[in-house]
């Protein structure tokens, strides 16, 4: 039974303000949804937003943390900026763990955090935070607004920056005195000059050609893919590219859905926790293709390891990342869609490699990924398998962090794009819960399940309040092995067994919690309980919180040690 | 080794804050930082000289100030020819009878005097660091009070050589 309180909203006669202007603004960039928290420093915003009820839609979270989370769910599934309003000092400090998340795994965000009015910064003021130096290094671009007069330049460039180029987060930092300021004339529109900010879009054709000759010489190619070819859109094309010249692909774990996972071509996920085959592609390759991944360490494993004997082909937006882990002969600064469709265009001969090819599905073959059932509990990899035979795989699958992500990444396999949420640079637990309900939000009819682990659920349960007032059919389900998995699997196996502080000694009733909410609630401890009532509670309409007791000892394989190369893997045979 | 490169940014807010922070995050030594306005209006001019172990990582900063909204414009020119000067204010314990003999050894490296105590004198010299580190040896043994650097600030000759017949890597030590 939900219970809402009555609000009765009053006609405002009241001037208008740079708050006013702000919401204007925010509606003129096509903002439908602001992620927010109100406080002290942007009362004069949310009496804008009061004001301007109707035409903007706000969502109330329960903690910063969880509202930031859920705007970065939101861009993952739109590609558009997620819009997110917090107040002064420790509003902007709980938005820091979401605005560094969105950096490292380039999501567009677009942050607007008050501040004390002018007059009083520097003077440590009540909820005051030097918000400008604590983002510098974590925001793409920020700023702080000195005047009413540039709110809509600093708007129009803060949306600008966020979603082109290799996209990101964008702080907007505005004083109380600026957002109650009373506007005595709207200032006029103006358009964005950006001199130091010229993304490259289009490939150089020379390196083009380079990577067009080097292509029928390889005889053991392979594509990587990366979160870039999300960013761009380019999945259909990098699919013709692969098939068109019986390329294999290896995608990275944002890259996860750029490629169909069902196709031959495909030899799964790369890295730590990757197969077998993707590895052991990436090692012996003589020619990678890397479309918009970034080298990152889980990838590659010790560098000096990594492709030891490939032609490395670059293709990222940001200049920045490339030559930056991995030594690379053909550097193409450029959009992976642009690049893709040049050499698709291009007269590019296929190479000749029936035998890379036998080698590969050989691997498969020998090597698949692989766990054991027991009898005396339920596995976590044939639960991740049952949630993707009840959704057929087409869910939009949001999970946390740990070991849970990993055999979510493994065994929910993606054949289409935009379906994978998941914190890969900061590994930010907490995260997929609220990624989720910014995904609903974002795709009410999708089926969206948060795969999350106990301990990760827990730094931002909270945010129940919001899929129950909002009726979001989020479908979470706890992957609940009672324990940090993650940490005690690495204490096992690298700490000789020296199980510190990673296992949960209390628990609360994560039904009685989600009923609490005003949540449907479920617990199921086996495989046949779980195959009896998963497909009704997944086709509950509204949303449902299932706690799956696991068995806790279960670690993720295959892995590839720290410090260890990609061919080094270990547990790559049933043990 | 260490480099010289010099930045064109926008005069906003903050600007000098995201430099020198890229520097720190990837662990760069800044030996020296300089920054004043250009000729453009809105547009500043920094000169960085930092310690850097090897090509990539310069490379990789390199790229990393590019990146930054307000940089318009990176570049090492250590290899470059260029006109290269720093001012130094120095503090000289002296006396009376000592300043004849202080300007004798000031007077070959065009600086000057430019205030004087009853026990101390402060000399100016503008050039090359490593000029101005010569005279501070020669100054040494008198005494000294204290040092002002500005650190170093450059741009490139008018007429760039061909070839590499040109380095300034000899100004840095």
């Amino acid at each position: 039974m939900k219970v809402e309180a009555k609000l009765e909203f009053q006609t405002s006669t009241a001037p208008k303000t740079g708050a006013d202007l702000l919401i204007d603004l925010l509606i003129k960039e096509g903002v439908e949804t602001i992620f927010g928290y109100p406080g002290g420093a942007v009362l004069p915003i949310y009496d804008a937003i009061y004001r301007a009820r109707g035409s903007i839609n706000h969502v109330l979270f329960r903690h910063e943390q969880g509202m930031i989370h859920a705007a970065e769910g939101y861009a993952r599934i739109t590609g558009k900026p997620g819009v997110v309003i917090g107040t002064s000092g420790p509003g902007a400090t709980n938005l820091v763990t979401g605005i560094t998340d969105a950096m490292m795994d380039s999501l567009p965000l677009v942050v607007f955090t008050g501040q004390v009015a002018r007059s009083v910064i520097g003077t440590d003021a009540f909820q005051e935070a030097d918000v400008m130096a604590i983002t510098t290094p974590i925001t793409k671009h920020n700023y702080q607004v000195q005047s009413v007069a540039d709110l809509p330049r600093i708007v129009k460039e803060a949306f600008h920056i966020a979603s082109t180029g290799r996209p990101g987060p964008v702080l907007v930092d505005v004083p109380k005195d600026i957002s109650s300021e009373v506007l005595s004339m709207v200032p006029e529109e103006v358009s964005i000059h950006l001199p130091g900010y010229q993304p490259t879009y289009k490939p150089n054709p020379l390196q083009i050609r380079k990577l067009a000759e080097a292509l029928p010489k390889a005889k053991k190619p392979v594509i990587l893919a990366g979160a870039g070819v999300l960013h761009s859109q380019a999945s259909a094309e990098l699919t013709t590219f692969a098939e068109k010249h019986h390329i294999p692909v290896v995608t990275t774990l944002l890259g996860l859905g750029t490629f169909p996972a069902d196709s031959p071509l495909s030899l799964g996920m790369g890295g730590m926790h990757g197969t077998y085959t993707a590895n052991m592609a990436l090692y012996e390759s003589d020619l990678l293709i890397n479309f918009g991944a970034r080298f990152d360490d889980r990838l590659t494993g010790n560098l000096k390891h990594f492709a030891p004997f490939a032609k490395v082909a670059h293709i990222d937006i940001d200049p920045a990342e490339i030559g930056k882990n991995v030594p690379t002969q053909i550097p193409i600064v450029a959009d992976a869609k642009v690049a893709l469709t040049q050499l698709l265009d291009e007269a590019v001969a296929s190479p000749e490699c029936a035998e890379w090819h036998e080698k590969l599905t050989q691997y498969k073959k020998d090597f698949p990924l692989w766990y054991k059932l027991d009898s005396s509990g339920m596995s976590p990899q044939w639960l991740v398998e049952a949630i993707h035979k009840v959704t057929k795989g087409e869910a939009i699958v949001a999970t946390d962090v740990g070991q849970h992500q990993m055999w979510a990444a493994q065994y929910y396999t993606f054949n289409k794009p935009h379906r994978w949420i998941t914190s890969g640079g900061l590994g930010t637990m907490g995260f997929g819960f609220p990624a989720a309900i910014g995904a609903q939000m974002a795709a009410p009819d999708a089926t969206v399940v948060a795969i999350v682990g106990d301990a990760g659920f827990q730094m931002t349960l909270q945010e129940l309040s919001v899929i129950y007032e909002r009726n979001l059919p989020v479908k979470i389900i706890i992957v609940n092995n009672g324990a940090l998995g993650m940490v005690r699997q690495w204490q096992e196996l690298q700490y000789e067994n020296r199980i510190s502080e990673s296992i949960l000694q209390t628990q609360p009733d994560f039904v009685k919690l989600a009923e609490s909410y005003g949540i449907r609630g479920a617990k199921i401890d086996n495989q046949e309980d779980l195959v009896a009532s998963l497909p009704e509670l997944m086709a509950y309409d509204g949303p449902v919180l299932i706690d799956c007791r696991v068995l806790q000892k279960e670690k993720v394989f295959p892995m590839i040690a720290p410090g260890k190369g990609l061919h080094e893997m270990i547990g790559v045979k049933p043990q | 080794m260490k480099r010289i490169i010099s930045l064109t940014v926008q005069d906003r807010s903050g600007v000098l804050n995201r430099v020198t922070g890229v520097l720190q995050r990837r662990q760069f030594n800044i030996a020296s930082i300089s920054v004043g306005p250009t000729e453009t209006e809105g547009v500043s001019k920094m000169t960085l000289v930092v310690d850097v172990e090897d090509e990539q990582r310069l490379e990789q900063v390199t790229k990393q100030l590019n990146k930054q909204i307000d940089v318009l414009k990176v570049s090492d020119i250590t290899d470059k020819a260029i006109v290269v000067r720093e001012l130094a204010l120095i503090k000289v314990a002296s006396s009376a009878q000592l300043r004849g003999e202080i300007n004798g050894i000031i007077d070959p490296f065009r600086a000057m005097i430019i205030d004087v105590s009853k026990d101390s004198l402060a000399v100016q010299i503008t050039g090359r660091p490593d000029k101005i580190d010569a005279l501070i040896e020669l100054l040494r043994p008198y005494g000294i009070k204290e040092i002002a650097r500005t650190g170093l600030t450059a741009f490139q000759r008018g007429h760039q050589p061909q070839g590499n017949e040109l380095s300034a890597t000899y100004l840095l030590k």
